[in-house]
C-alpha cells in the first residue's frame, strides 16, 4: 500500500515556469537519461504544493516519460519527501545521538508542548508541522533544526531560541 | 601551529566568492594541471601524494583514479560524494559553506585528471542552502571562464552539476549514490562490476568524497611529494576532523595526520578538553560507524602506546582494542553519558537508513533497535546482551554493502567494552530509567583530569 493521503488529492496543474525548471534540469543529463532528473524535480514539485500528491507523482512520470510507479518508489523512499500534506512550516529537529548529546530530545520535547501537536501532525491553524529526523550532519552546532521548504537552518538551539522562532514565523505567516 | 592545506583562507572575509578566492592564489592548480601537465601527470602526482579517501574507507584515491576503464568512445564521469550523513560528520557541511570554489577547482582538475567532460556534484537534499552556495559558485567560474567549452584555451571542455539527494544516508555508499542519481531508490548494487568499470549510466565512474577531491588542489600546487611529507608513514597529508559531542570547542579542524589523540582532545588549539570540567566516558573516533571505545583505550593503545590521530594507530589493537579513523566524525561521551541509550539510539539510525534490499541488514538492525530500547527502559533480560551480539555477528559481513557492517560495529564494540553497564541496565532496571552508571573502572586512570 502507498503511503499517501489521497484526500485531498486534487488535480494538479504544473505552470510554465516550473515546467521550464524541469526541462532546465532535464538538460543535465545525457539524451535519454531523464530520469536523473526525478529527484530534483521531486523537490520542485515539493516546493510548490507543500507535499507530493499521486496525482502530482502521474503527472511527473507523464513528464519524464517513466511508469507512475518508478516515481511513487523513489517518492517513498527517500525521507524528505511527503505523502501528506504538512504545516506551513515544517520543523525538523535532528534526533541522532551526537544532537542528543546536548539535549536536542529536551528541544522536541518543548516543541511538542510549545505547538501543541505530536511529532508528524499539523496544528489546527495549519502553520507547523514538526518531526525528528536522523543526522543532519551539523553535529558540533547541536541541537539544530530545519525548516522546510527553503531548508533554513538554525543550531544550538534553546528553548527561549525555539520560542522565538516560532513567534517570528507566525509574524512572518500573518503578512 | 600546523600548516592548513585546505583551510587557510577560511577566514578570509568574501572567500565564498570567485574574485576573493582567485586573489587569495585560487584556481591556480587548474591553470598548472590545464597548460603544463597531462591527465596521466595529475593521477601520477595524486598517487605520489598517498591522499587517502577522506569519506571512510580510505582508499588510496590515485589507485582508484588509475582503476577507471578507458575504452574508446564511452563517456566517463566524476561524482563528487556530498551525501554527508554519518553521525558525528560535518567537515563536508562546512567545506561548501565556506569554501565552495575550492571544491569546484578540485572538481575541475580531477575531471581533467579522468578525463571526464560532465561531473556531478550530489548533495544530501537537506543541504539546501549550501546548494544554493555551489550552485552560485558554479554559475561564477563558468562566467569566468574555469568552466565550459575550451578552459583557459587548453581545449578542455567540463560542464558541472549539482544534484540534490532525498534524505538517504545509504546513498554516501557509492553505488547507492550512482542508483540515486540515476534517478532510482538508492539500493546498493552488487560489486563487481566496480564503478571505475560501469558506474554511472553503465560508463566508467570514479566517486570521491567533497575532502578528497578538495586535497587534490594542494597536491597539485605543491607536488605531491610535498603533500606525502605531512602526515605520518602510509597516512599522509592533513584531515579534516568534525568534534562534536562534549568537547569544550565544537567544530572542525584540520590537523596534520599523525597528531596525538590527548593534544586534539585536550589542547586549545583544538577541542579545548570536555566541556563543563567533566571527565571523559568514551569516545567515537570515526563516525558513528566505527567502534565506540572506552577513554583509557582511546587516549593509550593497549600495549600502552599513546594513540595519534592517523589511520594505523586508530586502527591499532583490530577490533578488540582498536577503533578507524573513519570519516573523521569525532564525538566525546563526558561522564554523564549513557551507553545503552546511545547505542539504542545509533541502532535506531541504523535501522531507519536500512535500504531494505537485504534481510540481514533489514531485518537485524530493527532487532537490535527493539532489544536496545528495551534495555534501556528497564525491561530487558541478561540474556538479551548475548542477543545482541549475535544478532550483529549475523548482519556483519553478510550484506551487499557496508550498512550492515556500519550497523553492527556500534553494538558489538558498546558492549564488549562497556558489558557491565549493559547488566546494570538489567539488573537495576528501575534505576537505570532515572539516572546514568557513570563512569566506572574502564576509564581509569584519565589523563589530565581536573577536579571541580
Amino acid at each position: 500500500m502507498l503511503r499517501v493521503d489521497n484526500s485531498e488529492a486534487i488535480p494538479v496543474e504544473f505552470s510554465p515556469e516550473l515546467v521550464a525548471k524541469f526541462d532546465d534540469i532535464v538538460s543535465r543529463y545525457p539524451e535519454g537519461k531523464q530520469k536523473s532528473a526525478l529527484l530534483p524535480i521531486l523537490h520542485l514539485v515539493q516546493a510548490e504544493f507543500g507535499w507530493v500528491s499521486a496525482p502530482a507523482m502521474d503527472k511527473v512520470a507523464d513528464y519524464l516519460h517513466i511508469q507512475d510507479i518508478e516515481v511513487y518508489e523513489v517518492a517513498t523512499f527517500y525521507s524528505m519527501y511527503f505523502m501528506r500534506p504538512q504545516g506551513k512550516y515544517m520543523l525538523e529537529v535532528c534526533r541522532t545521538g551526537p544532537c542528543c548529546l546536548v539535549g536536542a530530545e529536551k528541544i522536541m520535547d518543548h516543541i511538542e508542548q510549545k505547538l501543541g501537536v505530536k511529532e508528524g501532525d499539523v496544528t489546527p491553524d495549519g502553520l507547523f508541522s514538526w518531526r525528528g529526523v536522523e543526522c543532519l550532519a551539523a553535529c558540533g552546532y547541536g541541537p539544530v533544526l530545519q525548516i522546510s521548504p527553503e531548508y533554513t537552518f538554525y543550531e544550538k538551539l534553546t528553548n527561549e531560541s525555539v520560542d522565538q522562532l516560532i513567534s517570528d514565523l507566525k509574524a512572518k505567516a500573518s503578512n | 601551529m600546523a600548516r592548513k592545506l585546505l583551510l587557510e583562507h577560511i577566514n578570509v572575509p568574501g572567500i565564498n566568492t570567485f574574485d576573493v578566492y582567485r586573489s587569495k592564489g585560487g584556481y591556480a592548480a587548474v591553470e598548472k594541471a590545464l597548460k603544463t601537465m597531462s591527465s596521466d601527470d595529475v593521477v601520477e602526482e595524486v598517487k605520489k601524494s598517498g591522499l587517502r579517501g577522506r569519506g571512510g574507507a580510505g582508499f588510496p584515491t590515485g589507485m582508484k583514479w588509475s582503476f577507471l576503464a578507458k575504452p574508446e568512445g564511452v563517456a566517463r564521469y566524476l561524482v563528487c560524494n556530498a551525501d554527508e550523513s554519518e553521525p558525528g560528520t560535518f567537515k563536508d557541511r562546512y567545506l561548501m559553506t565556506y569554501l565552495p570554489h575550492l571544491l569546484i577547482e578540485g572538481m575541475i582538475v580531477a575531471s581533467y585528471a579522468l578525463g571526464a567532460k560532465t561531473s556531478y556534484i550530489y548533495v544530501r537534499g537537506e543541504m539546501m542552502p549550501q546548494i544554493r552556495i555551489l550552485e552560485r559558485a558554479i554559475a561564477e567560474a563558468k562566467n569566468k571562464g574555469f568552466l565550459g567549452k575550451n578552459i583557459l584555451g587548453s581545449g578542455y571542455d567540463l560542464e558541472l552539476y549539482v544534484q540534490p539527494g532525498g534524505g538517504a544516508y545509504i546513498c554516501g555508499e557509492e553505488t547507492a549514490l550512482l542508483e540515486s542519481l540515476e534517478g532510482k531508490r538508492g539500493n546498493p548494487r552488487i560489486k563487481p562490476p566496480f564503478p571505475a568499470i560501469a558506474g554511472l549510466y553503465g560508463c566508467p565512474t570514479v566517486v570521491n568524497n567533497v575532502e578528497s577531491i578538495a586535497a587534490v588542489v594542494p597536491i597539485i600546487n605543491e607536488g605531491g611529494e610535498e603533500y606525502a611529507k605531512v602526515g605520518i608513514g602510509r597516512s599522509t597529508g592533513t584531515k579534516l576532523i568534525s568534534a562534536g559531542g562534549n568537547v569544550k570547542n565544537p567544530g572542525v579542524y584540520e590537523i596534520d595526520l599523525g597528531l596525538p589523540v590527548e593534544d586534539f582532545l585536550y589542547s586549545e588549539e583544538y577541542c579545548g578538553g570536555i566541556a563543563n570540567g567533566k571527565r571523559l566516558k568514551a569516545v567515537v573516533a570515526g563516525g558513528s560507524s566505527v567502534p565506540i571505545l572506552p577513554a583509557n583505550l582511546f587516549m593509550k593503545t593497549i600495549t600502552g602506546e599513546p594513540r595519534l590521530m592517523s589511520y594505523e594507530s586508530l586502527a591499532e589493537g583490530g577490533f578488540v582494542s582498536g577503533t578507524m579513523m573513519g570519516s573523521g566524525g569525532f564525538i566525546a561521551f563526558d561522564e554523564d553519558q549513557c551507553i545503552v541509550r546511545n547505542t539504542w539510539n545509533f541502532a535506531r539510525f541504523y535501522h531507519h537508513e536500512s535500504c531494505g534490499q537485504c534481510s540481514p541488514c533489514r531485518e537485524g538492525t530493527g532487532w537490535m533497535e527493539k532489544v536496545l530500547h528495551r534495555l534501556e527502559y528497564g525491561h530487558g533480560k541478561m540474556s538479551d546482551i548475548d542477543l545482541l551480539v549475535d544478532v550483529s555477528k549475523k548482519i556483519e559481513g553478510n550484506t551487499i554493502c557496508p550498512l550492515g557492517d556500519a550497523a553492527a560495529w556500534p553494538v558489538a564494540s558498546a558492549i564488549r567494552h562497556f558489558r557491565d553497564e549493559f547488566e546494570w541496565h538489567v539488573t537495576n532496571g528501575a534505576e537505570a530509567v532515572k539516572r546514568n552508571y557513570g563512569i566506572a573502572h574502564y576509564a581509569d586512570p584519565l589523563p589530565k583530569v581536573e577536579t571541580v
